[in-house]
């Protein structure tokens, strides 16, 4: 099997029209399925299913939706797997153009042309991109040699190609930490990861086993200043930041290195989100979504890195089942639920996903926290829930599993969430 | 042109407890990998022998612990050409981990091996890798294509 | 008859001055070369500026490069008419910021009309407001000048050499002249012979366009009597979200050696902002500096206080080809059949017409014979652009060519069939395809379409994935792996069908595996 189905038929109508078939659009899919969703199409613009899982080669999957450690493409194709049990059409090399009122998705495919379906409900499952150069305005020379970490990594890992021999990587962000371990098993040599922040980015198990196993050195507080190179990129210049973040020149050094590695972000790819109307949250670059993960389009849902950007695919997948589920129900004719309560980030939080919450069901409320807290951290919903974890740090996305007997008495319609200092030890420790 | 800084050590970062003075036993740092929370742990050892780990949050943390001072592990992922297949390269991983020191020295042994499609998950392309008592298999499915 | 195998004009540098002479040679019966030594043409200063379109104000009317301004401008309208390539007329308003600014605001007026540039109204304050109401509460005065417009540059320079080589003239690149040899005692009337490191070329005519190097072309030629040094001018685009912040072309008061920093609606709707103007001994140093973004965004805020360097998408530098002479070099020499067209510094872009006009007109005074031909088809074939067409148009397209229907691009929706065009219209780099299409110019600035490009550009051109570069030269993008012998080969023969599905064909690996 690899992951692609044609469609025996394109329908004209679909209940649940998908847009992206990685880790989230699979799991809405089967979502939407389970909530009764008789015809759901899932569309990606890939040859295949699986989305930039099918890079991510490495470990680290799975924990949470299989119970077991496993890699990438394994995670990708037990989803698929499912996706075609559940007899769901998939679209590969198909793209989703726009998405009209009234649920008319307009796609383009070799295999259809460019054509419409009706859709009942529509899931936005895009994903992320990666930032580039432009975004953080490094002067100097444009060679080539200068690219996305997450392009390196389909270079290296799908296609059989090296970006360089000698790669310095800017920013420690999982996937730049962990190409620089798939460069060094494939025998490019890293000079260093430079980080522009006073803690690295990406988690610190991806610390620990791609960069300190291979003795490849991270410096922070450190930044990539200029690129150097007429044709091919032949050095970087690096220096020290100060506490504001600003480059000491007078302390900046050269290194030679033929490629550069961006690793400075992610940023949801939710720009069909914008053209069919969709409220923005400029906290997390995606759309507003309601507890069904529901944007404030009616019948247009979103979940995943296209919402907001996840540490953990297993955490796209949960958070894309609810969505699946709500366009499922929508589309088979159930009432939408009353959403009565906005969250709003507090002390410490960067941002907080859904944007509001309904009091007839749980809701698992994801946030991130701007600054790391090395020691007890409440994790709070105004007066009506906390949790006491043992740190909290910006890489690691952190959750609140609201109940809805936790809201019987609150009449309120704004929920505060909070990361602070926990200063008493009523609060039992909750490992999970 | 100036000295290049230190670079920074998770592993060794204020966490390294020097030996007490005239004590046999040792305290040793780690970080736990074993889910996205990196506990820090502490491992005290006399003599090789785990004496007692703490700081882990669940169980799994404290055999994290216990096996990296005695004998670390990791799993290893890499790719290896494969023939007939819409891509050109198929992902493979170790199917458990295997000693740290033999990572890099496994993934040489796969680089220049071939194999050619169709492959399904978990086909064994190398057994025993380098008599490490584990097998490395293919972690996806790879139909053929024509030409 | 030695002479029939000399080409009649070759012209030295495929920027924007030396296709657009080869266009309208083109319509004559001549055989006619442009030889370029980057890997496309247009890839100098051509595609790195601020692709503005002077309102024929600026120069002073006694300098070539003054004189020329205007009638470049009209040339660019008749181009434009021809090939269609975008261009906006949006206007200039040149701005004082002060009192003693007024009097430069009259000189450039007067020259304007004494030129006979049409539209030229003097706006009040409160005139200004209301048509540009985010430029500075200090500007006190503005010069209105309606034919000041923005291209692409690059576009316009590609379906300029695209007509010229449909209308039969050849364009050679990696060419780069290296030595002109001396006139032959035994036939001083004869061709002149152009080596490049792979090329001999004889032509009865050589029109030096060579750019930032034409300096060291005409010593080749013993006609050496001016130097060329590199002015550069950094430019940065700000984010698409501040569309519409201007909407015409803001200049400043001019200083001695530069228009001064320019707030420009580009015609992509983007904002740029630049350009500085620093002498460089270095001629191909295009690097963007932070002092140079410093000064850009000073001067731009002064303009429209709203920009921010925040706001930076994109940021590049041209090196501008000024002559010793501060003017445009143009004309015949005292080597026989030798033509410069040098010095072209700015308004480079907009005279680019009327020099190549300027310069028919020399040939022709040199005695080149101008016969037109019947069949010029001065109208170019216009590459699709999916993107803009509407939906009935694009499933047509779709229906008639499936490659119409297959993404490659997705921030700018581009299909495989537009890369396709562009590579069989000459792009042979990563750059020729994005400055031809639009692939990777993006939100993703080519995260998920380079490599699909990467596979095209090696499967049309035949080449090894790795030699397909960014620009030629060695701007390689990938590299092999150390056990690229073991690739599989894509040219080979399928193997038959195993029943067991692995097989171990490398050497040292124990067979056993499968």
């Amino acid at each position: 099997m690899v992951l692609t189905a044609e469609p025996r038929n394109l329908a004209s109508r679909y209940d649940v029209v998908i847009v992206g078939a990685g880790p989230a659009g699979m799991a809405a899919a089967l979502g939407a399925r389970d909530r009764g969703a008789a015809r759901v199409l899932l569309v990606d613009r890939e040859v295949e299913a699986g989305g930039i899982l099918l890079q991510c080669i490495h470990a680290g999957f799975g924990l949470h939706a299989f119970d077991e450690e496993i890699t990438g493409p394994e995670y990708a194709q037990r989803f698929f797997e499912q996706v075609l049990e559940q007899d769901v059409d998939v679209l590969t090399d198909g793209y989703v153009m726009d998405v009209a009122s009234g649920g008319r998705v307009k796609l383009m495919s070799p295999s259809v042309g460019v054509t419409g379906v009706d859709a009942g409900a529509v899931v936005l499952a895009m994903g992320a991109r990666e930032r580039t150069r432009g975004a953080i305005r490094i002067p100097g020379d444009r060679p080539s040699g200068v690219m996305t970490a997450g392009l390196a990594q389909k270079l290296v890992n799908l296609d059989g190609y090296l970006p360089g021999r000698r790669a310095v990587i800017l920013g420690s962000g999982d996937i730049g930490l962990i190409m620089a371990r798939r460069l060094v098993l494939e025998g490019v040599e890293v000079v260093g990861v430079f980080e522009l922040l006073s803690h690295p980015s990406g988690l610190t198990r991806n610390v620990v086993q791609c960069l300190d196993d291979f003795d490849i050195p991270l410096h922070l507080s450190t930044t990539v200043v200029g690129i150097h190179g007429r044709d091919r990129l032949e050095r970087v210049t690096v220096a020290p930041v100060d506490d504001d973040r600003v480059p000491i020149m007078a302390k900046a050094w050269d290194v030679d290195c033929d490629t550069l590695l961006l690793s400075i972000g992610l940023i949801p790819d939710a720009e069909l989100a914008r053209t069919v109307g969709a409220q923005m949250d400029p906290l997390t670059g995606g759309p507003v979504v309601s507890g069904t993960m529901e944007t404030t389009v009616p019948g247009v849902f979103a979940a995943g890195n296209v919402v907001h950007v996840n540490d953990l695919a297993d955490w796209v997948s949960m958070e894309a089942r609810v969505a699946g589920d709500g366009a499922g129900a929508l589309a088979t004719g159930a009432r939408r639920p009353e959403q009565d309560i906005r969250l709003l980030p507090g002390d410490n939080v960067a941002y907080v996903v859904p944007h509001t919450i309904s009091s007839d069901r749980p809701h698992t409320v994801s946030f991130r926290v701007r600054r790391p807290i090395h020691g007890p951290t409440l994790l709070r919903l105004s007066d009506v829930h906390q949790r006491k974890v043992r740190a909290v740090v910006p890489a690691e996305m952190v959750t609140l599993k609201v109940a809805p007997r936790l809201l019987e008495g609150f009449h309120g319609d704004v929920l505060r969430v909070d990361a602070i200092p926990a200063t008493d030890d009523r609060a039992g420790e909750d490992p999970s | 042109m100036t000295a290049v800084p230190e670079p920074f050590d998770v592993a060794g970062a204020g966490l390294h407890d020097p030996r007490e003075p005239g004590a046999e036993v040792t305290t040793h740092a780690y970080l736990c990998t074993g889910c996205p929370l990196g506990c820090r742990l502490e491992v005290d050892a006399r003599d090789g022998d785990v004496l007692e780990v703490r700081g882990f949050s669940c169980r799994r943390g404290e055999r994290y612990g216990r096996q990296e001072h005695v004998d670390p592990r990791r799993p290893l992922s890499t790719t290896v050409w494969v023939e007939g297949a819409t891509i050109r390269r198929v992902p493979v991983r170790t199917a458990e981990p295997i000693p740290k020191a033999q990572v890099v020295t496994v993934a040489e042994a796969l680089r220049g091996l071939r194999i050619r499609a169709p492959v399904r998950r978990g086909d064994v392309v190398l057994a025993d890798a380098l008599g490490t008592g584990t097998d490395v298999i293919v972690t996806r499915d790879l139909d053929r294509v024509a030409g | 008859m030695g002479r029939t195998l000399a080409h009649d004009v070759v012209v030295i540098g495929g920027g924007v001055v030396g296709v657009t002479l080869a266009r309208v040679l083109s319509r004559y019966h001549l055989d006619v070369v442009v030889l370029e030594r980057d890997a496309e043409v247009g890839f100098g200063v051509s595609k790195a500026n601020s692709g503005i379109i002077h309102s024929g104000i600026h120069g002073d009317p006694a300098t070539v490069k003054g004189a020329l301004e205007w009638p470049g401008n009209v040339g660019w309208l008749r181009l434009r008419d021809d090939l269609g390539f975008g261009f906006a007329q949006v206007g200039e308003l040149l701005v004082a910021l002060a009192e003693d600014e007024l009097p430069t605001i009259e000189t450039i007026e007067a020259q304007g009309r004494r030129k006979g540039v049409p539209g030229l109204t003097r706006w009040e304050p409160e005139r200004i407001r209301r048509a540009q109401p985010n430029l500075s509460r200090e500007v006190i005065a503005a010069l209105w000048a309606p034919t000041a417009g923005v291209v692409n540059p690059y576009e316009a320079v590609l379906l300029i050499a695209d007509n010229a080589v449909r209308n039969g003239v050849t364009i050679a690149t990696e060419q780069p002249v290296i030595a002109i040899d001396p006139p032959d005692p035994a036939d001083p009337g004869g061709p002149l012979v152009l080596r490049t490191p792979t090329r001999a070329l004889a032509a009865r005519y050589v029109v030096n366009a060579a750019g930032l190097y034409a300096d060291e072309v005409a010593r080749m030629a013993g006609v050496g009597t001016f130097t060329i040094t590199g002015r550069k001018g950094e430019e940065y685009l700000l984010d698409k979200r501040l569309a519409g912040l201007v909407t015409s072309i803001i200049f400043p008061c001019p200083t001695a050696t530069s228009k001064g920093t320019l707030v420009t609606p580009t015609f992509d709707g983007t904002i740029m902002v630049g350009p500085t103007a620093e002498a460089t001994d270095d001629k191909d140093d295009t690097t963007t500096t932070p002092e140079g973004a410093a000064q850009v965004f000073a001067a731009a805020k002064r303009l429209v206080p709203a920009i921010s360097e925040r706001d930076v998408i994109a940021e590049f530098a041209g090196v501008r080809a000024v002559a010793d002479t501060e003017d445009f070099v143009l004309g015949a020499t005292a080597r026989r059949g030798f033509i410069n067209a040098a010095g072209i510094q700015s308004p480079g872009l907009t005279a680019a017409p009327a020099i190549a006009d300027h310069l028919v007109e020399v040939l022709h005074d040199e005695g080149l014979a101008l016969r037109e031909k019947r069949d010029w088809r001065p109208r170019a074939e216009h590459p699709v652009r999916f993107a803009v067409l509407s939906t009935e148009e694009q499933a047509e397209l779709a229906a008639r060519d499936p490659r119409f229907a297959q993404l490659v691009c997705r921030c700018e929706l581009i299909t495989e069939a537009e890369i396709v065009d562009a590579i069989d219209r000459g792009a042979r780099t990563l750059d020729g395809v994005k400055f031809r299409t639009r692939a990777g110019m993006g939100r993703c600035q080519g995260g998920f379409c380079t490599w699909r490009c990467l596979e095209l550009l090696a499967e049309r051109c035949g080449l090894p994935i790795t030699a397909v570069t960014k620009r030629g030269g060695d701007s390689w993008i990938v590299c092999d792996r150390s056990d690229a012998a073991e690739a599989p080969d894509p040219t080979a023969e399928a193997p038959g069908t195993t029943a067991s599905g692995i097989e171990l064909a490398a050497a040292g690996v124990p067979a056993d595996g499968g």
